[in-house]
């Protein structure tokens, strides 16, 4: 257990001391973002009866800023550490890849945690925000940073360059959260953008996840949480295969 | 005794290159051992696969009797390796890179003794200090330190010595002296057979993947000893009695090829007794790395 908590530790504090840039900076982004849509938009549209453009957008922009980061701290922290070649005093070490595993997967889960919280504080000093069913809330955002967090280490155990996990990042989880329906509804859409939609994992997470806030949703939370687990579950038994065989770490 | 570390016909390539092929090795504890050969012999890769960093292709490797795959956790926390490349971690200091190295073994609290290897590596006032603002011998000396944390009773170094400066390679030198004196074994790469020679016990030599020698440091240093002595005689031909060393002309010099220091006098009797006059007299002692890379070199060479 002291070797995972070490390790969870480190990936901790990792992050914390360079907090500027990996909690304070989504927070500010995220906040334009906001700032920027909710004004253009707010007179003109009504997403669901009642619920005005930037009660639907908040949970949105939060989820989006969670599971970015999520994504990011696992990413970032293996890329470095394999580039810089300090991986090696982690793999030189007992530590099995179960624990590898936890600990980079809750580090990154904590940093989601701390950008939300951030995130939800500062809004809710300039907008009413309403949260129906927190307990769907925080099992949105527990399972969405898990997803991302995992997501984040396959990234980092296969790229050999930050190139490489840039591309992962602009090409794949960028156009996934930007099309998972952060600023409008799937109803809205063409048939066949809905359809798309409906194959992105990341749709069930923001809308289970904006369930908690408004009550309403896209389709069933009940739908939104079985894909979730099952994603999470397929991407952590993907993960901790190659972390077992040693796949790029132990070639 | 097990051995403290075990590797049975063990094979890994990479692609169609073969890294290593068919090796077989028993260090004893308590050992100094050294791994020689030159750059890309696969001295990295061998100990990597010992350390867990490379999966081989086929054969088996024990550390203290724990196979390196099927009881890795077990394998893994009675072996430190000192890595070759100077790597560390940029976000921390030296003490809490050491503090880290050491819950990933599982010691909780290890203050003491990681405040005894700061000492003795001299690191104590850079404990503070950012990894990122200390020199390259500084980064080498937290790298050993890393090693130590959990007290391995077989520590791998991976040429410690490459690209350190003489005082430094001094102080390296006895400090892992004293941690084989203390019961360590120690397993040295080099390609330095002076370094070797300074320290280690016992020797293997790898060339292109195989151990090409494999012996004690004293046997290998006598086996390739080969002393000449240099001659110009006032004589057109060598007397019958000198045949017997083979001997080659150049420049007008003959050179006898001898094991033994006896041997001169041997020769200078018969000399004298054939009343031939010795113009000059050179005697050669080898150069032992000109001998380690002759034979490194050396296509046809295939072990003694």
């Amino acid at each position: 257990m002291t070797g995972f908590l070490t390790l969870f530790h480190k990936e901790l504090l990792r992050f914390w001391k360079v907090s500027f840039q990996t909690i304070l900076a989504p927070i500010v982004s995220t906040l334009l973002y906001l700032l920027i849509f909710s004004h253009i938009l707010e007179s003109r549209i009504e997403i669901y009866p009642g619920v005005s453009y930037s009660q639907f957008l908040i949970p949105g922009l939060i989820i989006m800023a969670i599971l970015q980061n999520a994504f990011a701290n696992s990413s970032s922290s293996l890329i470095q550490s394999k580039i810089s070649g300090n991986i090696i005093f982690v793999l030189l070490s007992p530590l099995s890849y179960f624990e590898f595993f936890g600990a980079y997967l809750l580090a990154s889960v904590v940093r989601g945690l701390l950008v939300g919280l951030g995130m939800f504080i500062v809004v809710s000093q300039f907008h009413e925000v309403s949260t129906q069913f927190p307990f769907w809330i925080v099992l949105f955002v527990l399972l969405g940073s898990m997803i991302l967090g995992v997501l984040g280490i396959i990234a980092g155990i296969c790229s050999d360059k930050f190139d490489q996990l840039a591309a992962f990042q602009n090409f794949i989880i960028l156009p996934s959260t930007f099309l998972s329906g952060v600023f409008y509804s799937t109803l809205s859409l063409s048939p066949a953008w809905q359809k798309l939609s409906y194959v992105n994992p990341f749709f069930y997470i923001v809308d289970g996840f904006r369930y908690g806030f408004l009550g309403v949703s896209d389709v069933s939370p009940y739908l939104s949480l079985a894909a979730v687990i099952a994603c999470f579950l397929v991407v952590s038994l993907l993960t901790l295969n190659m972390l077992k065989t040693g796949y790029k770490f132990r070639h | 005794m097990i051995p403290a570390i075990e590797i049975q016909r063990l094979n890994k390539s990479f692609g169609n290159l073969v890294a290593l092929e068919d090796i077989q090795l028993s260090i004893a504890q308590g050992e100094f051992f050294a791994l020689l050969g030159p750059n890309g012999a696969g001295k990295t890769t061998l100990i990597s696969i010992v350390a867990g960093l490379v999966m081989a292709n086929s054969g088996q490797v024990k550390v203290m009797g724990h196979n390196v795959v099927t009881s890795y956790s077990k394998a893994r926390s009675v072996l430190g390796v000192v890595p070759q490349e100077l790597v560390f971690d940029p976000f921390f200091t030296v003490r809490e890179t050491l503090v880290f190295q050491s819950g990933y073994y599982g010691i909780r609290k290890n203050k003491v003794w990681i405040d005894e290897i700061l000492h003795r590596l001299d690191l104590a006032d850079k404990a503070d200090t950012n990894m990122r603002a200390l020199s390259g011998g500084m980064k080498r000396r937290v790298l050993i330190a890393q090693a130590l944390v959990h007290k391995p009773p077989v520590i791998i170094l991976d040429e410690p010595t490459a690209g350190v400066d003489v005082e430094l390679r001094q102080a390296l030198w006895s400090f892992v002296k004293q941690l084989n004196q203390d019961g360590h074994t120690i397993v040295l790469t080099t390609h330095y057979l002076e370094e070797a020679e300074a320290l280690c016990q016992h020797v293997a030599m790898l060339k292109k993947g195989k151990i090409i020698v494999l012996d004690s440091i004293r046997n290998l240093i006598d086996k390739i000893r080969d002393i000449s002595l240099q001659l110009r005689l006032a004589c057109e031909v060598l007397p019958m009695q000198l045949i017997k060393w083979s001997s080659i002309k150049q420049n007008e010099c003959y050179i006898f090829k001898i094991q033994d220091y006896l041997e001169i006098s041997e020769i200078l009797t018969i000399l004298k007794q054939e009343k031939i006059e010795i113009l000059e007299m050179k005697l050669q002692e080898p150069d032992l790395e000109e001998v380690f890379v002759r034979m490194m070199s050396d296509e046809s060479f295939i072990g003694t």
